[in-house]
């Protein structure tokens, strides 16, 4: 009640600072891809969030693909001319269709309640279009964990986690040699890219990552440590079992639950998976920051819409206030299995692997090693990410050199630039 | 009297146009629905669409891009191997199927069910099911081995040169009940007096079918052909559920090349592009078809 | 060749014979399996528990069988904030599947008769370039589409989408009749003229009767087609008038959730029961259209 009563306040005030406004209530429709799961719920705290001040939401929810879909019927209704007041979109995507000239700002709730001060900077700017918060952030993933399981490590005597790529491959061959599969490992594009970036990072660091991977300088794209970094993405594949290919993320992770194999690289999603076979940190499987000491981020945000109408306006400004509130970026991360994207919230009532996370992302913070995510869409256009995917997915399941795979991906990203 | 000759030559003049009068606005609706649309799209083509419609133009920059991209080589191939096996294997069960199921077979009803309802499912979810059953560590292989043939394997769906077969034989799974439907039909309305009198003439079964009913048939073969046609062009499902255009983008074909680069990666004057160039595809192959088909009908 | 004229085909009687049905039913039987394993399998999970697909066999047969999933699916599965289950989609779906079947195949139906029968000039070319709307791939018109929806103020709502898949419909639907009046002899309309019958009344007393069996194929096929579209029903319905299959579509496809397959193959079949219905019922009239053409023979 106590909390009902505060979000009240937070709204009655901007209702006031956004003046002509006199209703209480808003609406808002949100086009979103969290269906099922973990993820339904949370989006259903929002709701309740969202309901519990008055507010009407329309939930517009299309599974699939990463969104690919969603972002299918995004089209078409910006086209169509009744696009959704808030969006599940994320990373440079943002700036596309704010390029477009299709997206409101909620720079006067983000002044009000100085959001610049409690988020990560590289996330903050990603947020903004024109120096103006268009989009509110609900989490933080991190994308650079090993996933592991402590029985089967034992068996080869492993006690540590690595915390270099070459830790990693003399474990991986020990544990060749005794039969198990070193790395459970999904064979789709994104997964690989995944691996891909992780690799990156603990090969050529975070400035390094900064160059290639999100400012895409030619020079750091062919430099010897981008093909150190497909030299050792080769060496992973042969880590892989042979049926990889195609295998859905949370099949790889049941088999690193099962005994089945050692190590995933995975974001921290695959937590969730852990949790709900009643698994527990620590004991039953262990989570470890890839090598590179750093932080690859993945967020994901809603994004606001271009619509009209009062009503509409103020439940858009509602729901950006109610997003970045404390309280529900607690509920909401405890439900998804992240971390909250502002970085003032206690994490009294997460795991060891999210308090882990936070403890890394705030030193990532000061010295600068936060690197935000290519794979999953944080770092780059889709377009040069579509290249990304193309080649190191192409270079993980063919014979190709890594000379080659430096070759055409520079090419490729400087044709799709 | 006049009035009422009038009235009769007005109605017969009414009665000549009104085949025309029906037709019309359903042609209309396709000139614009069908044709404005791909003008439309050969429009965007030369402009420099990304996220959404941009009208600047931007000349041949786009295929140039999509000429440019490995991918669309494999994803162009793959159609080429696909729809040439999917057609030709689809057609030969369902004439085979329908010409079997005509023998007065007992629970016939039951059986077309049978081959009928794969066409019922989205392949949403089916396309998770062929995953398992193709899928070396999970399905066919496993069962080979666990009954005791170590030796068998079948790892297409793992292959990046075989994948493609996977594809195959699940759009052959989904679709060759439906070719068995259409050829069923077909053949329920050869005529018996000619069946009769054929084999009075002492024909044997094989040159009935091979010299008098299929033959017959060729409306039927013009439906089935396009409508296979169709499914191969357009398999989007089937591969997006199947291999998610895997291993690598082995298995991609030009409707999911299309899709990821209109969707996936905004970049709308690519997917444009690859639309114009499939759409040229089918038409140098459909066209010449349609046209020798309709002339053999036409009168 | 129904009921009565196959003696021909293979004679009756014989050692011969009989070899030769036994060959018939085993391949038909082995082309049944074909078709059934996958169903099999979906069956198998969807009475699975959560459990035993985490650490079974994924093809195995369930140990117990269990209807959890099945109510699930129905009742209470979650599509993103709302856990009715798929129950509140299925009657989108209906309510958008019956008037577009049912407009597209009537439209079908006169449009092959009118050039068939009423042969004018031109009529094959304008037959041909309908014809080939049915190879415009749908990801490239989706854009100016969901454009004329919104200029027509149909955008995001049901009628729009009926009014979309029955304009894509149409090529099929007329290629379906087109080929089936085309086997039909022509002397019957001649007579039905020459005894002063109309463009219509021919049509609704003569043609359309006799059409059943290519009704039949046309039904299976629009009806096939629209229920388990799903690019249209994404990107042209908002929310609540989604069809099933985009609901199908949420509860199977997790981004980073927990995924629970039987409650997917449950899913899954739920949605496919209307079709698999209409396979089964248009099944039956298949075979008296089969009497309609022998009475015509």
């Amino acid at each position: 009640m106590f909390q009902h009563m505060k979000i009240l306040a937070a709204t009655v005030a901007i209702g006031f600072a956004t003046a002509g406004m006199a209703r209480a209530d808003g609406t808002v429709e949100v086009l979103h891809w969290w269906t099922s799961g973990g993820e339904a719920k949370a989006v259903g705290e929002l709701k309740k969030a969202f309901e519990a001040q008055g507010g009407t939401w329309e939930d517009s929810p299309i599974a699939g693909g990463g969104g690919d879909a969603a972002m299918t019927a995004l089209r078409a209704r910006v086209v169509a001319g009744n696009p959704p007041a808030a969006v599940q979109l994320k990373g440079p995507g943002i700036q596309e269709w704010a390029e477009q000239g299709a997206l409101n700002d909620v720079e006067d709730v983000a002044e009000a309640e100085k959001w610049d001060s409690v988020l990560p900077p590289v996330l903050a700017s990603i947020m903004k279009y024109d120096g103006k918060y268009v989009a509110a952030p609900v989490n933080i993933h991190r994308v650079d964990w090993f996933w592991a399981n402590p029985e089967v490590l034992a068996k080869a005597g492993i006690t540590e986690m690595p915390t270099t790529w070459d830790e990693f491959n003399t474990m991986a061959d020990k544990l060749k040699e005794m039969g198990i599969t070193p790395l459970a490992h999904g064979g789709q594009p994104w997964q690989d890219a995944t691996v891909f970036e992780d690799v990156v990072l603990g090969i050529g660091g975070a400035d390094f990552f900064r160059k290639a991977l999100v400012d895409l300088d030619q020079e750091a794209l062919t430099s010897d440590t981008m093909i150190k970094s497909f030299d050792q993405l080769r060496r992973m594949r042969g880590y892989v079992d042979a049926n990889f290919s195609g295998r859905d993320w949370n099949l790889a992770t049941a088999m690193v639950m099962k005994g089945e194999a050692a190590f995933q690289i995975m974001g921290d999603w695959a937590k969730g998976e852990f949790l709900a076979a009643g698994k527990v940190p620590g004991k039953d499987f262990l989570c470890a920051p890839t090598p590179g000491k750093g932080f690859v981020l993945n967020s994901d945000s809603f994004t606001f819409f271009k619509v009209s109408g009062d009503d509409r306006l103020k439940g858009q400004k509602v729901l950006a206030s109610l997003i970045m509130s404390p309280d529900f970026q607690e509920t909401f991360n405890l439900a998804k299995g992240s971390i909250p994207a502002r970085t003032d919230v206690p994490l009294t009532k997460f795991d060891a692997c999210a308090i882990k996370s936070h403890e890394d992302l705030l030193a990532a913070i000061k010295n600068n090693s936060l690197v935000p995510s290519m794979a999953h869409e944080m770092a780059v256009p889709r377009s040069v990410r579509g290249e990304f995917l193309d080649v190191v997915t192409n270079f993980f399941n063919s014979d190709m050199s890594s000379e080659d795979a430096v070759k055409t991906l520079a090419d490729a990203v400087k044709r799709a630039q | 009297m006049d009035a009422q000759a009038n009235h009769r030559t007005f109605s017969r003049t009414f009665e000549r146009w009104l085949p025309k009068i029906v037709v019309s606005p359903l042609f209309a609706a396709s000139l614009v629905f069908v044709y404005g649309f791909i003008a439309w799209t050969v429009y965007i083509s030369f402009t420099k669409s990304g996220v959404m419609p941009n009208y600047t133009f931007d000349g041949l920059a786009q295929y140039d891009r999509l000429w440019g991209t490995p991918r669309w080589y494999v994803a162009l191939w793959n159609l080429f191997v696909f729809s040439t096996l999917f057609i030709a294997i689809s057609t030969a069960i369902g004439i085979l199927l329908a010409i079997l199921l005509d023998q007065r077979v007992r629970a016939e009803g039951f059986i077309r069910t049978v081959y009928l309802y794969p066409m019922a499912l989205s392949f949403i979810v089916t396309g998770t099911v062929w995953k398992w059953i193709l899928n070396p560590g999970l399905g066919l292989e496993r069962l080979m081995h666990m009954a005791g043939f170590t030796d068998f394997t079948f790892d297409w769906l793992v292959n990046s040169r075989m994948a493609i077969y996977t594809v195959v034989i699940a759009g052959v799974w989904q679709s060759s009940g439906y070719a068995m439907a259409l050829f069923l039909a077909g053949l329920r309305s050869v005529d018996d007096e000619i069946l009769k009198a054929a084999s009075i003439d002492g024909a044997g079964p094989v040159r009935i079918y091979s010299s008098i009913v299929l033959p017959m048939m060729r409306p039927v073969f013009l439906s089935t052909i396009i409508i296979l046609a169709h499914l191969a062009i357009k398999s989007f499902d089937l591969v997006i559920a199947l291999t998610g255009g895997g291993p690598g983008y082995a298995t991609d074909m030009p409707a999911t090349f299309m899709y990821a680069f209109a969707f996936q990666r905004s970049e709308l004057g690519v997917a444009a592009a690859s639309a114009v160039m499939m759409l040229m595809t089918v038409t140098a192959i459909i066209v010449p078809y349609l046209y020798s088909e309709l002339r053999r009908t036409g009168r | 060749m129904s009921g009565s004229g196959t003696d021909g085909i293979v004679r009756q009687g014989g050692w011969r014979h009989r070899v030769a049905r036994v060959v018939l039913y085993a391949i038909l039987g082995l082309f049944c399996l074909y078709y059934l394993v996958p169903l099999v399998i979906m069956v198998s999970t969807s009475f699975k528990s959560l459990e035993e697909i985490r650490t079974g066999s994924l093809i195995s047969l369930p140990q117990e069988i269990r209807f959890d999933a099945w109510a699930k699916a129905w009742g209470s599965a979650c599509v993103g904030v709302r856990c009715d289950g798929l129950r509140p989609y299925m009657w989108n779906s209906v309510a958008m599947v019956i008037p577009a079947v049912f407009i597209s195949t009537l439209l079908g139906a006169l449009n092959g008769y009118a050039l068939t029968k009423w042969r004018f000039r031109g009529a094959d070319v304008i037959f041909a370039l309908m014809l080939f709307g049915a190879f415009i791939p749908f990801q490239v018109i989706l854009l100016p589409m969901a454009r004329a929806l919104g200029m027509m103020g149909l955008a995001g709502t049901i009628p729009g989408l009926i009014l979309v898949h029955t304009i894509y419909g149409l090529a099929f639907t007329t290629l379906f009749f087109r080929n089936f009046f085309i086997s039909v002899s022509d002397s019957i309309v001649h007579a039905a003229m020459v005894d002063g019958a109309g463009f219509f009344s021919i049509f609704f007393r003569i043609v359309l009767p006799m059409a059943i069996p290519a009704m039949v194929v046309t039904v299976i096929w629009q009806f096939t087609q629209i229920w388990n579209d799903f690019l249209f029903g994404v990107a042209f319905t908002v929310g609540d008038s989604n069809p099933v299959t985009v609901a199908l579509n949420n509860v199977v496809n997790t981004s980073t959730g927990v995924k629970e397959y039987n409650v997917d193959m449950a899913a899954a079949i739920i949605a496919a029961l209307p079709t698999l219905a209409v396979y089964v019922i248009a099944g039956t009239y298949f075979v008296r259209g089969l009497a309609a053409g022998a009475v015509k023979g």
